[in-house]
């Protein structure tokens, strides 16, 4: 299964979206209308499933600082990227 | 336990911050004004204030976890499980563990206990953030004080 599909999963068991309006181009806020306190429960599935912690406060850190947007790290295709990225890490 | 100030812990008991789990003892009161509403002849503790007992519980081992640096504030409640009516004058055996330790929020599981038989238990979430004023922060170390935090459990490492 591909990591936009378990992120999909994920985000349908956790907030009770239907799976096929998640696509990778779904941004998780704007989009799919999911709040900072629901985003905690993904984060902690997708940490559990992956392995990894995702780094939610640099992330907004960052956006709150203007170097980084919303869409960079909350589109499903670039969050998934970015969990690739700290699986690859891990690994390394 | 003071419940007009939101004290309900009277006692940390065991504190391990390598072992993310935290134990605290907790007396009712005999009298309040909070059970002269909750109910009328009949008091009770609101199952509100045992779940708050469970959160200030898990509150102090992720304040030791953070070392008074940061201040965890209860954002989710889940499974919250009240077993058996709670009475003035009771003595509360409280337990959490950490199950979950995110980036800017953490995880436990608390547990109730009253002369060894659980009585309530919950999945605690919480948003960790620096602590949003000193004066609150200063107010925290005396109150850890208070109830006999172990300050060798955050003195190394």
């Amino acid at each position: 299964m591909s990591t936009f599909d378990q992120v999909a999963n994920i985000i349908a068991e956790t907030c009770d979206i239907p799976r096929d309006t998640i696509t990778p181009e779904s941004h998780a806020i704007d989009d799919l209308g999911i709040d900072s306190l629901d985003f905690l429960d993904i984060a902690f599935a997708i940490d559990k499933a992956f392995g990894i912690k995702l780094p939610l406060e640099k992330w907004t850190q960052e956006v709150n600082d203007g170097k980084a947007t919303t869409e960079q790290y909350f589109v499903l295709s670039n969050l998934c990227s970015r969990i690739d990225e700290l699986v690859a890490a891990k690994g390394a | 336990m003071q419940l007009e100030y939101f004290q309900l812990i009277d006692r940390i008991i065991d504190l391990s911050v390598d072992e993310h789990r935290i134990k605290v003892e907790a007396r009712i009161p005999t009298t309040s004004t909070v059970f002269e509403g909750h109910f009328p002849g009949y008091p009770l503790m609101p199952g509100v204030l045992l779940v708050e007992a469970m959160a200030q519980t898990s509150g102090w081992l992720l304040v030791a976890m953070n070392r008074f640096e940061r201040m965890p504030f209860l954002a989710a409640v889940k499974e919250a499980k009240l077993r058996n009516f709670v009475r003035p004058g009771e003595n509360l055996d409280i337990a959490a563990s950490l199950t979950h330790e995110g980036s800017g929020y953490a995880m436990t599981a608390a547990r109730i206990s009253i002369g060894g038989k659980l009585t309530c238990s919950a999945s605690l979430t919480f948003s960790i953030v620096p602590f949003p004023d000193p004066v609150f922060r200063d107010q925290m170390m005396v109150c850890a004080k208070q109830i006999d935090f172990p300050a060798e459990a955050i003195a190394h490492g």
